[in-house]
């Protein structure tokens, strides 16, 4: 009797399943998608033809929703992207459920190993600045910091505002006997990832222990959701140190620390700064083709240190001849028209030398050909 | 009840399609054919029930796996979730599991015993269809527009104003349960909301066994003497206990796995705090911000091992809570 | 209750009155008590009410200078510029809702009249309680699943996806109210019938499940209210549009999906959005409410 039900129920799941399927075809042939290409019913990949899917960070996610809009404006070629997280448009990139995706932290040689679709292109789209920001009501000059400073800060090492540490590199600000209350990232993000990287750049203690990632574990410290939860946080809690984008501090206009770069400079976070940063590592590019660049602590006497380039992740060999060749149109569109709208959203266009070479990079993409 | 009477067989059979008034063999055979497909197809859908919680479960369990094999039991006890060394413990999630819902249940409880009572037993005709509708309307409300609801309205209150009144003012801030510092994205933040997410479904279990409550028992206690009070408290609600705990662990139920709108609220941090001030985590708030993050294979299933906690913590409540349900239903 | 015992006959002795007086006492202090708890309970209704009215206010006050006709007529703009809607994300919430009834309705009455005919069997009393469980079941459990199941196999996030999750959120809650319901037509009702020579099955679709229809009905919309609003099983599924797309095959956008994003931006406009589009969600979920009542209510209205 229950073999029996269990078959019955098996059978309706896939009449029900197959009665689906051919509904959902009846769909897409009546043309209800508006479209510009005629809608094949069924595709290698299975998707619609008439939209390409991309997810992934939340960083770029302003810029990315305006080029999107204005491409589709332009031409009427559609580009869905989600924000759903750097390590969500690696993941669903790699299980081929997305068109492309979209990370802050550049993929490991492992990860992409474990990608179904073969190799992976990183193309950087435009740059963002982590900026280390506090609230002093009794300071008003920006304060000056170095990387190790900071990392002792954020270690727990330094518990005071008026520490001689940070008192040393501020000659002649009148530093408050204030308890530093640390705020970070409560979940994983690029911007952990970023900041993270260059404090284990900056300090052997870092690098040990907590250590690089998209989500460590902070010593002290509480945490807070997305830019805008450290954002608040600091903002309303005196004595607090927190680490936001340059866009939040921009918007939400806190104050932001000037960093001591390689050069041994003390630079603010702003958009020249960070194309700065770029524009020293690119012109030391080596020959590969590989654009998972760190540009954090840069060369540069202008550079911002803790800089970083957000990328966009394609396969090498696109398996869908019309969809690849969207995409590839939308990508140089990106890098030549998309740049112009960047510092109005407080990203950093990337550096002329850099489209040059990856308007070379693009024409090697294959394109509807199986791996 | 709707009129019904035996309409005439062509109407009715006009949506199955059978031949209206066939011979009489046709119809026999007919009849037992079809009754065989009909029982066998409703047998199919009722089967496809536990069909789907096996799939579930084994889906997410097989996923769970190999995060479940490398920590074993330390999964359950550790704190440490450090996706960096590979280490995943999951107690601080737990931890914020259980006691944002007892916070919620604490908060919703009396309000919505008071509330059952009272459109049971008190409330004037007029009042009684807009308070019960207001109430109801509670659970239609979506996870997340409490989230935005809090977000924007509930934490800067709790900030500006709660939090500081209860640390400062009533000088709550000795006990370690409101101490430190007012961000307000909190464990209270998370009770408080879950308490008005699951009031809707506590007064209404309570109100149901409320009416089943015979009048015999009311009028038994007012003979005797009792004022209004003493009838609620001692011949309905010992009557209805075991159907009003039923309802509570409904609630709770429904409060260990509210998901959006606690991962808005909580502040989202691996800690086992003393103070409900403190940030903390709940396993499904945990599962919404790092499904999407996670890209290591360990870090995903040490996810699907949250997940696989939080359905057999719910699973066993929600059976809890169905079977007390259950009790009051037979002593009826 | 108090009993004044009486110790000698004759007049009430100084004792007796003392006795009498304390029971008079303590029916003062009892009455007392009771007019303060029901009191209390008059302040529990009011205070189980607020955060619906606060709720209701905020919405209007933060989200209805948003809604106007743009909003419902064009899609979303990228931030920093004004303007824009959510046309997409509204259709595609009720094509998720379609969806998920079609999947979720036929199984959940079937199984509901599986449970009220054969009420004492294994299987039954199996699936009778499961429901119950599998209605607890996290939504973002649910998520997962969804997407272990049907995205990551086919290789691509669909409106289909979405409303399968949806729709198996909602089996439990109609296997139940339906069982209730069928439970609710009289026995004699379904032995008229057999007398007059229906066959089983055409006794339960026709007669019996015709009289609990209404109650179905209302029970099937409350669970779609219920599921309008989730957004957890979205999250891995329907993944959300920023354009225009009706195919069940593409990702689509939902105003749950659309709410989250918006919510967590930091762009006052998109907040601004974000409130518009929670009330549109909350009006859909009241209508559909609105109209379980009224089902209801016909029901009852009949004289019940």
């Amino acid at each position: 009797m229950k073999l029996l039900s269990f078959a019955i129920a098996t059978t309706v799941v896939v009449a029900g399943c197959s009665t689906k399927s051919d509904n959902a075809r009846k769909d897409s042939a009546g043309g209800v998608t508006a479209q510009s290409s005629g809608a094949a019913a069924a595709t290698t990949s299975g998707a619609s033809d008439a939209q390409l899917t991309g997810a992934g960070a939340t960083f770029p996610y302003p810029i990315y929703s305006k080029w999107f809009t204005d491409y589709a404006g332009k031409t009427g070629v559609k580009i869905n992207y989600q924000p759903i997280g750097s390590g969500g448009g690696i993941r669903q990139l790699s299980e081929q459920t997305v068109d492309f995706g979209a990370s802050d932290a550049p993929m490991t040689d492992d990860e992409m190993s474990k990608a179904k679709g073969g190799p992976i292109q990183h193309i950087p789209t435009v740059l963002g600045a982590v900026c280390v920001t506090y609230n002093l009501p009794e300071v008003t000059k920006p304060l000056d910091l170095t990387g190790d400073v900071i990392a002792d800060m954020f270690l727990g090492r330094i518990t005071k505002w008026n520490d001689p540490r940070i008192g040393a590199l501020n000659k002649g600000v009148t530093l408050p006997n204030r308890d530093i209350v640390v705020v970070h990232r409560a979940e994983a993000s690029g911007t952990n990832y970023i900041f993270t990287e260059y404090l284990t750049k900056v300090s052997t203690a870092f690098a040990s222990s907590p250590g690089k990632g998209k989500e460590v574990q902070w010593p002290v410290g509480l945490g807070a959701k997305g830019n805008d939860g450290v954002t608040g946080q600091v903002k309303q809690t005196p004595g607090a140190l927190g680490y936001v984008e340059l866009a939040y501090a921009r918007q939400n206009k806190l104050p932001t620390a000037a960093i001591r770069n390689a050069a041994g400079q003390f630079v603010q976070p702003s958009i020249e700064a960070v194309t700065a940063a770029a524009a020293g590592v690119s012109q030391k590019l080596p020959a590969s083709t590989d654009y998972r660049l760190s540009i954090t602590n840069a060369p540069g006497a202008q550079a911002y240190p803790i800089s970083s380039f957000t990328w966009i992740l394609v396969y090498k060999t696109q398996p869908n001849a019309d969809k690849a060749r969207k995409l590839m149109d939308f990508l140089k569109w990106a890098l030549h028209d998309g740049e112009q709208s960047a510092a109005s959203l407080d990203y950093a266009p990337l550096p002329a030398l850099l489209v040059t070479r990856l308007d070379s990079t693009l024409a090697t993409i294959k394109v509807g050909a199986t791996p | 009840m709707t009129d019904v009477v035996a309409r005439d067989p062509s109407q009715a059979t006009a949506a199955t399609g059978t031949p209206t008034r066939p011979s009489r063999s046709w119809t026999e055979i007919g009849s037992e054919i079809g009754d065989r497909i009909y029982s066998w197809s409703i047998t199919g859908f009722a089967a496809l029930v536990p069909i789907l919680l096996l799939l579930i479960f084994i889906s997410v369990g097989i996923a769970a796996w190999p995060a479940l094999r490398t920590f074993g039991f330390t999964f359950l006890t550790s704190s440490d979730w450090d996706p960096v060394a590979g280490h995943f413990g999951a107690a601080p999630a737990i931890y914020g599991t259980i006691v944002s819902s007892i916070l919620a249940l604490v908060i919703a409880t009396p309000l919505a015993l008071g509330v059952a009572v009272f459109l049971s037993e008190f409330a004037p005709n007029w009042l009684r269809g807009p308070v019960a509708f207001a109430v109801d309307l509670l659970a239609a409300v979506p996870s997340v527009i409490y989230g935005l609801w809090g977000i924007f309205v509930l934490i800067p209150f709790l900030r500006e104003f709660l939090m500081p009144f209860l640390r400062d003012t009533l000088h709550l801030g000795v006990l370690p349960l409101f101490a430190g510092p007012a961000y307000g994205s909190s464990m209270l933040a998370a009770g408080l909301i879950l308490a008005i997410m699951c009031l809707p479904y506590i007064s209404a279990v309570t109100r149901e066994v409320l009416m089943a409550v015979p009048r015999s028992q009311r009028e038994a206690a007012v003979g005797l003497g009792a004022t209004r009070w003493e009838v609620i408290r001692d011949a309905v609600i010992p009557y209805a206990r075991s159907g009003i705990i039923g309802g509570i662990i409904l609630g709770l139920g429904r409060a260990l796995g509210e998901t959006m709108a606690v991962t808005m609220l909580i502040g989202n941090r691996h800690e086992i705090a003393a103070s409900l001030f403190a940030p903390g985590y709940t396993m499904a708030s945990l599962i919404a911000n790092e499904f999407s993050e996670a890209t290591g294979d360990l870090h995903l299933s040490a996810l699907m091992a949250v997940g696989f906690v939080l359905l057999l913590v719910t699973f066993l409540v929600n059976a809890l809570a169905r079977w007390l349900v259950w009790q009051t239903a037979k002593e009826r | 209750m108090a009993t004044a015992q009486t110790t000698r006959r004759g007049a009430p002795s100084g004792r007796q009155r003392a006795v009498a007086e304390r029971t008079q006492r303590s029916i003062r202090r009892r009455r007392a008590r009771s007019h303060v708890m029901i009191g209390l309970m008059y302040v529990a209704a009011v205070i189980a009410t607020l955060p619906l009215l606060l709720i209701v206010i905020h919405l209007i006050r933060l989200g209805a200078s948003s809604i106007n006709l743009a909003f419902f007529t064009q899609t979303q703009r990228p931030p920093g510029e004004a303007g824009g809607g959510m046309a997409n994300a509204i259709v595609g919430t009720l094509i998720l809702i379609g969806i998920s009834g079609i999947v979720g309705l036929p199984i959940g009455i079937g199984a509901g009249l599986y449970l009220a005919e054969k009420r004492a069997t294994l299987l039954a009393t199996t699936v009778r309680f499961l429901a119950d469980v599998l209605n607890g079941l996290p939504s973002i459990v649910m998520g997962i699943f969804a997407w272990q199941l049907l995205v990551k196999p086919v290789q691509h996030f669909s409106a289909l996806a979405g409303g399968i999750a949806l729709g198996a959120m909602m089996i439990p809650m109609v296997t139940r109210t339906t069982e209730e319901m069928v439970r609710l037509v009289p026995i004699s009702l379904r032995e008229a019938a057999l007398a007059l020579g229906y066959s089983r099955w055409r006794t339960s679709l026709s007669i019996v499940l015709r009289t609990a229809l209404g109650g179905i009905v209302t029970g099937a919309l409350v669970a779609m209210a219920r599921i309008a609003g989730e957004t957890a099983p979205l999250l891995f599924t329907a993944l959300g549009n920023q354009f225009w797309s009706t195919s069940l095959r593409a990702p689509i956008a939902a105003l749950p999906l659309q709410i989250y994003n918006y919510a967590i931006s930091p762009y006052d406009d998109w907040h601004a959005q974000a409130w518009a589009a929670a009330i549109v969600l909350v009006g859909i979920v009241f209508i559909i409410s609105l109209a379980a009542r009224v089902a209801t209510r016909r029901r009852y209205g009949t004289g019940d």
